[in-house]
């Protein structure tokens, strides 16, 4: 296996099993003959990788300038609220993960969020209500 | 501050954008019913010598913030040793307040992939990759579409174009940090020389071109150099997406010829109040509202495209802290004057906003903003200081109230006990 894959082959385990443990990074870096701390440094590295397990679905709220002029914190507000958790944290059911995002360019749109791929704006708490609604 | 920009509206000029609601971005024959892929067919019938000198006499330069010639570019990579080349598209567009090639990427993939036809055919790559942020996975089916119709239409005939996805690095929009993401390392700026025409990817000679640099390509090639070379300025030729956020009335993409002014651009997106504006992102420069009447080029500000505007409610302290506090989470750590340079800007400008500054703090902002700019790596640790210079020289009187507001909250404590 080509040392160019391994961003790709990181990708590919969180894809799989929704985070990268440390035990997948041991196995990386063995197959791929380099150092675990290769890996791992790769793998934290990127904001989208996680070495720790994250819900079904993740919530990216936008916390940069554009987003923070037109009230993105009470939109995390209202995520907490709504989820009864902190940005990082995962709610008990494992349904959400929470986190706080840097611009995802959807300035024209804000406040915005990511929930897994998918790009919302124009957000109220009113609308986060109904979005959160339509993730299982 | 006052409303007065309304009165300034002058129309957009739309070269990129001009038949971006005719075309279907799932159909590539609503693109050539606008006259799309007849550049490409012009280029083929040209030699890649004369390709480049068209570029070249364009004038066109770099539209992801840099500015760099993009003939002189493609000419040294064309030059240079060696016979596999590679292409890369930086649509990583992480730049705060930048959404440009999002909107490009979504209402007309096949523009940038004539581009990046012909664009390949010039330099002599047969491999051309896309660098999409992870962000913008949403794009990801249709672009992918857009790859296939045009491979259908004998577009990519000599071009292999392939998809990579970032994941979650601002840095990566930087050209050398994007090149060791795509060969699946840690996102961090190299050391130049070598240069990415001579050596880059995978250590061969690279052109990196951003998405809207790219979009302009089959437009100079069809209408020609000259054409091109009337629109702008002396230094900032053709037109400009710009972004605008904030506190304005229409926020969204605006496209306008070089040279255009500040002032036009916010009349257009409506902005009303104004105390001071962010041109070209996060380490973009800061224009008070006395200066709005400043023309957008490559010879005063420009950067990215992004125009952040902010109305007279907002805290510039707040603003810049918050601005260097992203620019300090992104930094990638490899160079020692961004990595603790910014974190420390972030320490002093954190104690400022919570009522903890110092009298020395505005000097230590200085000094540190000095050594950034000439010691730092890469673009990012070097650009870093300018939100902080500028408004330091705008906006003085705010950050010392913040050092008054400070002293006065300590005394009152000590009152207190």
């Amino acid at each position: 296996m080509e040392r160019t894959e391994l961003l790709g082959i990181i990708k590919a385990e969180q894809e799989k099993e929704g985070f990268v443990s440390e035990e997948a990074m041991a196995g990386m870096a063995q197959k791929m003959g380099v150092s675990v701390g290769d890996v791992y440094g790769v793998t934290t590295f990127y904001s989208f990788l996680s070495t720790k397990p994250l819900g079904r679905h993740v919530i990216r709220i936008c916390k940069s300038v554009p987003c923070f002029l037109k009230n993105g914190e009470m939109i995390a507000a209202s995520i907490e609220t709504e989820l009864g958790i902190a940005p990082g944290e995962t709610t008990a059911d494992g349904r959400f993960t929470f986190e706080l995002t840097n611009c995802i360019g959807a300035c024209d749109q804000a406040p915005a969020m990511l929930v897994d791929d998918e790009v919302y704006g124009e957000l109220t708490p009113g609308k986060i209500k109904e979005i959160l609604q339509s993730y299982d | 501050m006052t409303s007065i920009l309304e009165d300034k509206t002058v129309p957009e000029k739309k070269i990129l954008l001009n038949h971006v609601n005719e075309i279907n971005p799932g159909d590539i024959g609503s693109y050539e019913a606008v006259g799309g892929g007849k550049a490409l067919l012009k280029a083929r019938g040209m030699s890649p010598e004369k390709v480049i000198e068209a570029v070249k006499a364009s004038g066109l330069r770099g539209r992801g913030g840099a500015g760099f010639p993009c003939g002189a570019k493609w000419e040294m990579a064309k030059n240079a040793a060696g016979d596999e080349k590679f292409l890369i598209c930086n649509a990583d567009e992480g730049e705060v307040g930048t959404f440009k090639d999002r909107y490009l990427l979504m209402h007309n993939p096949f523009s940038l992939l004539e581009g990046m036809a012909i664009t390949g055919y010039a330099i002599g790559a047969r491999k051309g990759y896309i660098y999409l942020r992870a962000e913008y996975r949403y794009l990801l089916k249709g672009l992918m579409t857009a790859i296939s119709q045009c491979r259908e239409k004998g577009y990519l005939d000599d071009l292999d174009v392939e998809i990579r996805e970032g994941a979650g690095a601002y840095i990566c929009g930087e050209e050398s940090a994007l090149m060791n993401s795509i060969e699946g390392k840690r996102g961090e700026s190299r050391f130049r020389p070598p240069f990415p025409t001579e050596s880059g990817l995978f250590a061969k000679p690279t052109i990196i071109n951003n998405v809207e640099t790219l979009c302009n390509v089959p437009h100079i090639i069809e209408n020609g150099a000259d054409w091109y070379q009337g629109l702008g300025t002396e230094q900032s030729k053709g037109t400009k997406l710009f972004c605008v956020s904030g506190d304005v009335e229409r926020p969204g993409v605006y496209e306008m010829e070089m040279g255009s002014k500040l002032e036009e651009l916010l009349a257009l997106a409506g902005a009303e109040n104004v105390k001071w504006v962010q041109v070209g992102g996060s380490t973009g420069a800061v224009v008070p509202f006395g200066m709005l009447q400043k023309p957008l080029c490559y010879e005063t500000v420009l950067g990215s495209g992004a125009v952040m505007v902010f109305n007279a409610t907002r805290d510039v302290v707040d603003f810049v802290y918050r601005t260097l506090e992203f620019l300090n989470e992104e930094s990638c750590g490899k160079c020692t004057p961004c990595r603790e340079g910014t974190e420390v800007m972030v320490e002093i400008l954190g104690r400022m906003v919570n009522g903890e500054g110092v009298a020395e703090d505005i000097d230590n902002l200085q000094d540190l903003s000095d050594t950034m700019v000439r010691a730092a790596l890469c673009g990012l640790g070097q650009a870093a200081p300018i939100p902080v210079l500028d408004t330091l020289a705008y906006f003085k009187k705010d950050y010392e109230d913040r050092i008054s507001q400070s002293v006065l909250l300590r005394s009152l404590k000590a009152i207190n006990g």
